[in-house]
């Protein structure tokens, strides 16, 4: 069980600890595959700079699975994680359970660290698109990813998100600094919040229980809470698996062996170094992606498929704009399941589970994993979701 | 049969901009292996791409001078192919919504006028190099180029012989020359051109069997080229030599044939799709106008307003019109001095023989045109003489100067002082009585080595006119 992949001795309430995907220019970054073991990137992200600059100690680099599209880290080259029963957990809760760390960042690829901390009880903030820069984070799908963090509670959340968001201008779809500094500041108290009723009835009965859990929790405090039924959020899935996998096919082409990265020992010309290099160094996962990416793109399917995607990307994004004139927030759950054992799980589970974390990725808007399920605002609205996770806390 | 050759032409160019497409790395032609380059441009992950905005301005620039509609929302996609100076194994280009679409250009050939359309224009970077070293036998990439600036004019199939082909891209040259787009090179390669070329039938409507020439980089390797491919493509359908496919041929002027590089089935698919880290570029009002106003006079207008206007002949306005330095540098000039005809050929001539001298084109003049002005001012003042105007002149090819100010320190002012230059005459005459003898006895040279004698010693600051009056009235006298 592997939880660093570098590890600096960084500790303290003071240490805030990168995950895999985000680079450093004093640690390897190898975003947990053979491809990019040992790989050293010449800069810092921006998050880190930005964390620095606000006086935090940065930690080690916490495991992630292949390029972070997995379900909890399981495609890692550098091994899985599972607890002493067998049930999979993620490396980023596990170094905040058992680490004396404050928060970490990381990256919101495909769901997996919103799954990790409603997994483990920890809060994880996936901030609107754009406030916080992906300069110097390992592209895969750029059309959503995110920099978020992971911390033991939403404090923690809200204190290292305010430092890491703000404009930056090397990373072209980073924000306007007035817009960016909406989720540092104090938001609107949500009042009214919508259960997604289609995605809590694909969710087992111990999910739905934590659903009704949070629901009475936040009754309590006065939030009204009502029942919505919206299939349009049933597209996000298979829409932003077109996406993710179109978009980390052309981000991970650049791993031919050419440059850095892994280089077969085994070729005889040009085409036997890209083919044998790339076959050694991903894993089934990754190579799925690819090849459903590819097929997606090409010419003969781009309009029924690629294109496609990303005209359900905006249906979605209208039907959600279209809730949020009614409702604060959205209720759902975060995955199918309360707990994953290892047997349970297979390379492709992470592509069912998107059925709860894509609405987040595909529209771009914030969410919060908190409690076991997830809470969805409208842009900006992030500071609001952590002041509602903090009511059943 | 009579046969009619339908050309297509995709001219690369790479645009004179300081700094590379996505990043701040020098754009500039040359340098030492691998000393343009940064993580964005090599390709390392976690660099995002941010538009130049000063590519825009020059493709919509170049937009302008074809005639085209400038798109306000452009659009950059990724297209992917796999090769090792590609460090990203993905080009960033214009697929969707290129910045230009629908233009036209007239050429002028010895058919008479035609218009070529422009289908579009597109912004995207270059790739890097490949260096072949065959001493360890192994292949060393060079990303210098990477991430240059290109843009990718796309010709309609409107052009039918190399005649045409060299007109339209002497055209193309001329006009975005004159924009200061790109300074057209192609033997360092900013200007380069695929041929996309099919023949059938004269009078058919049917397109025949289209093949794409790269790697031409001359005007006339492209006409060797087209030349030989319809050729080959006559002999193809004449006499069945060879099956005619869709292909792209390399040009190797060196032995004068083309090779087949990849045909439709072993060519990749580019897998284009709009690339998520670039939004979309909108181009309002007030951008657009300021290209609009930056726009120059067309170089055929300039040269009927240098005649009508300013008065020049057909000659020095078409010599001036030839580039864009030269005009500007002129404009100047004749707006300090208001001498047309003097400033033109100040330029035709004696900066030209400079530049000359140095090997260099005039589109690399460098030197004021207000201080050229300024120049041409003193010596119809008959503040300086034209000999050392000259001198002047090339000081001003190596630095910035005040013309009146470098006259003055440097001595070069003529002189008024009737008194000095009498002096000086005097003292000259005295000194040489057998010159003075032998222009009396009737030798004319004599009097001319007496006057070059005066003006040495005067260091030419002095009117010749009145030297020569002057030096007479002293020889009578002696």
């Amino acid at each position: 069980m592997k939880l660093y992949i570098t590890e600096n001795g960084a500790k303290g309430a003071n240490t805030v600890v990168p995950d895999d995907m985000i680079l450093t220019k004093t640690m390897p970054t190898s975003a947990g595959s053979k491809m990019l073991e040992g790989y050293q990137g010449l800069f810092d992200a921006e998050v880190i700079t930005r964390l620095t600059n606000a006086g935090y100690e940065i930690g080690g680099k916490v495991n992630v699975g292949e390029f972070s599209i997995d379900l909890l880290g399981e495609s890692s080259y550098f091994g899985a994680c599972t607890d002493e029963n067998g049930v999979l957990t993620s490396a980023a809760a596990e170094v905040l359970k058992t680490g004396d760390i404050k928060a970490v960042v990381a990256m919101d690829v495909n769901g997996m660290p919103r799954r990790a901390a409603a997994l483990s009880g920890m809060v994880y903030i996936k901030p609107t698109y754009g406030t916080v820069s992906r300069y110097g984070t390992i592209p895969v799908a750029c059309s959503g990813e995110t920099v978020g963090v992971m911390a033991r509670n939403t404090a923690d959340c809200r204190e290292i998100l305010a430092a890491m968001a703000g404009h930056d201008d090397k990373d072209g779809t980073s924000l306007s600094e007035e817009q960016c500094a909406a989720v540092k500041t104090a938001g609107a108290p949500i009042k009214k919040v919508a259960v997604l009723q289609s995605l809590v009835n694909a969710a087992d009965a111990d999910t739905q229980a934590r659903i009704t859990a949070v629901c009475d929790a936040l009754k309590a405090q006065g939030v009204e809470i009502c029942t919505v039924d919206d299939d349009v959020c049933k597209a996000a899935s298979p829409a932003w698996n077109v996406l993710l996998s179109a978009e980390l096919c052309n981000n991970v082409s650049r791993y031919d062996g050419i440059k850095f990265g892994y280089r077969t020992p085994n070729y005889t010309n040009i085409d036997e170094l890209y083919t044998n290099s790339r076959t050694e160094a991903f894993g089934l996962l990754l190579k799925t992606a690819i090849l459903y990416g590819s097929d997606a793109l090409s010419t003969e399917n781009y309009m029924n498929v690629y294109d496609k995607a990303l005209r359900i990307r905006r249906v979605i994004c209208e039907a959600f704009a279209a809730l949020f004139a009614q409702y604060d927030a959205l209720l759902l759950p975060a995955c199918s399941k309360t707990a994953y054992k290892t047997e349970e799980v297979g390379t492709y589970t992470a592509v069912e589970e998107a059925l709860f974390t894509a609405p987040a990725s595909i529209s771009g808007l914030p969410v919060v994993a908190a409690g076991g399920v997830q809470l969805m605002g409208k842009a900006f609205s992030d500071d609001s979701l952590l002041t509602l996770a903090a009511l059943y806390e | 049969m009579k046969y009619e050759t339908v050309i297509g032409l995709e001219v690369h160019i790479e645009l004179a901009t300081e700094s590379k497409i996505f990043c701040s790395c020098s754009a500039k032609f040359g340098g030492e292996q691998n000393d343009h380059v940064c993580p964005a441009c090599c390709g390392m992950p976690g660099m995002l791409p941010v538009v130049n905005k000063r590519v825009v301005d020059l493709g919509m620039t170049a937009g302008m001078m074809l005639n085209c509609k400038i798109n306000r929302t452009t659009t950059f996609d990724k297209k992917s192919y796999y090769y090792p100076d590609l460090p990203c194994s993905y080009q960033t280009t214009q697929w969707f919504a290129p910045v230009c679409v629908n233009g036209a250009v007239e050429i002028e050939t010895s058919k008479g006028k035609k218009t070529i359309r422009i289908k579009q224009i597109h912004m995207e970077e270059d790739a890097g190099k490949l260096v072949h070293d065959d001493w360890t036998d192994t292949s060393l990439v060079d990303f210098n180029r990477t991430s240059v600036p290109l843009i990718e004019i796309v010709s309609q199939p409107d052009l039918s012989s190399a005649e045409e082909v060299v007109a339209y891209l002497e055209r193309l040259r001329t006009l975005l020359r004159f924009a200061k787009v790109s300074d057209c090179r192609m033997e360092q390669g900013s200007m380069r051109c695929d041929v996309n070329l099919s023949i059938r039938p004269e009078g058919s409507d049917k397109l025949g069997v289209r093949t794409e020439m790269k790697n031409m980089n001359s005007i006339s390797a492209i006409t060797r080229a087209i030349d030989y491919e319809v050729a080959r493509h006559i002999d193809a359908l004449e006499n069945g030599t060879e099956e005619l496919v869709q292909e792209t041929r390399r040009w190797d002027d060196i032995k004068g044939k083309s090779y087949s590089m990849r045909n439709k089935e072993t060519a990749g698919d580019y897998r284009y799709f709009p690339d998520p880290n670039i939004m979309p570029v909108v181009i309002d009002d007030a951008w657009y106008q300021r290209i609009c106003d930056s726009l120059p006079e067309l170089p055929e207008l300039k040269k009927q307003r240098y005649i009508t206007e300013l008065g020049l002949s057909e000659y020095d306005a078409e010599q001036l019109t030839q580039s864009r330095a030269f005009c500007d540098c002129f404009e100047d000039a004749y707006a300090v001095c208001g001498m047309a005809k003097e400033a033109a050929n100040w330029l035709i001539s004696d900066c030209y023989n400079i530049l000359n001298k140095k090997q260099q084109t005039a589109d690399m003049l460098r030197i004021s045109g207000k201080a050229l002005g300024e120049l041409i001012k003193l010596v119809a003042e008959d503040k300086v003489s034209r000999g050392n105007a000259k001198k002047i002149l090339s000081v001003m090819f190596e630095q910035d100067i005040d013309p009146l100010a470098y006259a003055t320190e440097n001595g070069f002012i003529v002189s008024n002082d009737t008194g000095a230059i009498e002096e000086t005459i005097q003292r000259i005459v005295a000194a040489d009585p057998k010159s003075v003898a032998d222009y009396k006895s009737g030798k004319e040279k004599a009097l001319m080595a007496l006057f070059g004698k005066c003006m040495k010693e005067l260091k030419g600051n002095c009117n010749p006119q009145v030297l020569r009056e002057m030096l007479l009235k002293c020889i009578e006298n002696a």
